[in-house]
């Protein structure tokens, strides 16, 4: 169980400037008493696993729209492990085929969220996964 | 959730630069996890070479933008960047929402910087509460120059005074007639002084009106300082530094165009320099040293003083006046025996 603050680093990766979700779940993270590091649009992998790694967050959650979710996840997965944080959670919400969730899953990604999520189920879920941890 | 690492490994990897270790370490001194102050033992003979660089102002002045293009001029002459980014922790929820990154993006990939958002959290005063000790670690781990943005100044965010080497105000041009450092109380604060947005129109009045204030502000500075409760902080510093014949620089920048941004950073050489010379730099690092004393020993009396004078001892001692069989200063002095162990 971690006593500690929980801290969470919302990142979009690729060119993708749809950020109306990213914007919407990283207030209601605040609002539910999470430590929200908002890193703007437009980010490569190597930006996100740099901010995840300075900032020492617990999780990290990525937004794409832009369909480009099968290359840019795995690679953010991919550097997290690299420099140590395996124990990151990662999570990725917005437009997601189901059959690419579940291929995204098999490599590291811990849970994804697609349109008409309710913040309440995300924030449950992240407790849920800190609580186990 | 980070594997726990032995406190050792992870002080000796923090000693060596590793980024890691340095991001847990700070991580360990906010939550105030009982390895933060083994931690802080351990680096602090380490400590002591870094410069300290305060940048405060009113809300959407250009902090963040103008800390990213000091970090852009000190990175092209070979110099490395920490920086602290202070938000405030909503006191509603507990969270917060820590979006100074967001300007900060184009120095991600060069390992001579790192960036850290901190929540102010129990911290006053623009501040947080672990944001000396964090300082401390960015320090040890090398970093030559440390910049430090606190939250968008309001009323009374001078704590950066009590901390940094130097301290600049940012400001903006038409944020109203006024200038917004005379209502933050930020005029006694300020080393120097960054007019930025200086592409939009207003810009000169500012610098000006700014520069009347300075011409006449040795007797306003003191007045405040001699009614104000605060005679560590930024008051006092600007009545000895004057002095010591530092004369406050204001400055025009466009952090969002670099434009500027090599005269500010001129500034603060040659303020470093002056620190140097005028035995500044001591003065102000004992300031730094006091207030990391008092914060600590602040924070350890209040959490015994919760422990103490928890509801049910006191419902205990309450029952024991109503019956009599204790009086309250007798009563107060137990409670004061058991928090001093
Ligand atoms: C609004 C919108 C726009 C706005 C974006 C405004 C903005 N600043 O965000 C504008 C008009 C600018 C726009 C532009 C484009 N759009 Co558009 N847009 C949409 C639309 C209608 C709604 C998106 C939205 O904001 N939803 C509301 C938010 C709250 O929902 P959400 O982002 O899905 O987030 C929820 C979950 O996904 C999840 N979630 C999201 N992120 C995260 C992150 C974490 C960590 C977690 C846990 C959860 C989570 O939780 C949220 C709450 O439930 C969608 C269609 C749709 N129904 O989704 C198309 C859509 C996304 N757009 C699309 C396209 C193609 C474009 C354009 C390329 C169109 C064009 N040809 O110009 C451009 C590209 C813009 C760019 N630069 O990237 C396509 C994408 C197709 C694809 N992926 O294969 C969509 C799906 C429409 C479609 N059916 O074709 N768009
Ligand atoms: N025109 C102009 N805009 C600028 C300049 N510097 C910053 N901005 C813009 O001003 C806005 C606020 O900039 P930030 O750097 O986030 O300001 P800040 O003071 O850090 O804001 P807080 O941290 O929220 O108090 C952004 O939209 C910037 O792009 C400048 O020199 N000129
Ligand atoms: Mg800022």
């Amino acid at each position: 169980m971690k006593q500690s603050q929980i801290r969470v680093l919302i990142a979009k990766p690729g060119l993708d400037g749809h950020d109306r979700g990213a914007k919407v779940i990283a207030r209601a993270l605040r609002d539910a008493g999470f430590e929200v590091i908002y890193t703007g649009i437009r980010q490569t992998p190597q930006m996100i696993a740099a901010a995840a790694l300075q900032e020492d967050v617990d999780v990290v959650g990525l937004s794409i729209l832009s369909g480009a979710h099968m290359t840019l996840c795995p690679k953010v997965v991919e550097l997290l492990h690299a420099q140590g944080q395996e124990d990151v959670l990662v999570l990725l919400g917005g437009i997601i085929p189901d059959e690419d969730a579940a291929r995204l899953k098999a490599a590291g990604v811990h849970a994804v969220f697609g349109p008409g999520t309710t913040s309440a189920e995300i924030i449950s879920y992240i407790r849920t996964a800190m609580a186990g941890a | 959730m980070p594997k726990p690492v032995p406190t050792q490994q992870l002080i000796d990897s923090l000693l060596r630069g590793d980024r890691l270790a340095l991001a847990r370490a700070i991580s360990c001194v906010e939550d105030d996890a009982k390895d933060a102050a083994e931690i802080v033992r351990a680096v602090f003979a380490h400590t002591g070479k870094a410069h300290f660089i305060g940048i405060t102002g009113a809300p959407g002045t250009g902090k963040s933008t103008l800390v990213s293009a000091l970090v852009e001029s000190y990175r092209a002459s070979g110099v490395t960047v920490g920086v602290l980014a202070v938000d405030p922790t909503s006191p509603f929820s507990g969270g917060a929402l820590l979006g100074d990154r967001v300007r900060m993006t184009s120095h991600s990939g060069d390992a001579g910087v790192f960036i850290r958002s901190m929540a102010t959290r129990r911290g006053a005063g623009g501040l947080a509460k672990a944001s000396a000790e964090a300082m401390l670690l960015l320090d040890a781990a090398g970093f030559d120059c440390v910049l430090v943005e606190t939250v968008g100044a309001g009323q009374a965010e001078i704590e950066i005074a009590s901390v940094a080497d130097t301290v600049v105000v940012v400001e903006a041009p038409g944020l109203g007639d006024e200038v917004q450092a005379i209502k933050a109380g930020l005029l006694e604060i300020a080393d120097i002084f960054a007019v930025n947005k200086a592409d939009r129109a207003g810009a000169a009045r500012t610098v000006a009106a700014l520069e009347m204030m300075l011409e006449t502000g040795g007797a306003a500075a003191q007045s405040i300082m001699h009614h104000g409760q605060r005679m560590e902080t930024g008051a006092a510093a600007s009545e000895s530094d004057a002095e010591g014949g530092w004369s406050i620089p204001v400055l025009e920048t466009v952090a969002v165009s670099g434009g500027g941004v090599a005269q500010l950073r001129d500034a603060l050489e040659r303020h470093s320099a002056w620190l140097d010379e005028s035995g500044g730099r001591a003065e102000r690092e004992g300031r730094r040293l006091d207030h990391m004393l008092q914060t600590l020993v602040q924070a350890e009396v209040l959490a015994r003083l919760e422990r103490g004078l928890a509801p049910a001892l006191r419902g205990e001692l309450v029952e024991l006046m109503q019956r009599r069989q204790i009086d309250p200063y007798s009563a107060a002095a137990d409670v004061i025996r058991k928090l001093s162990r």
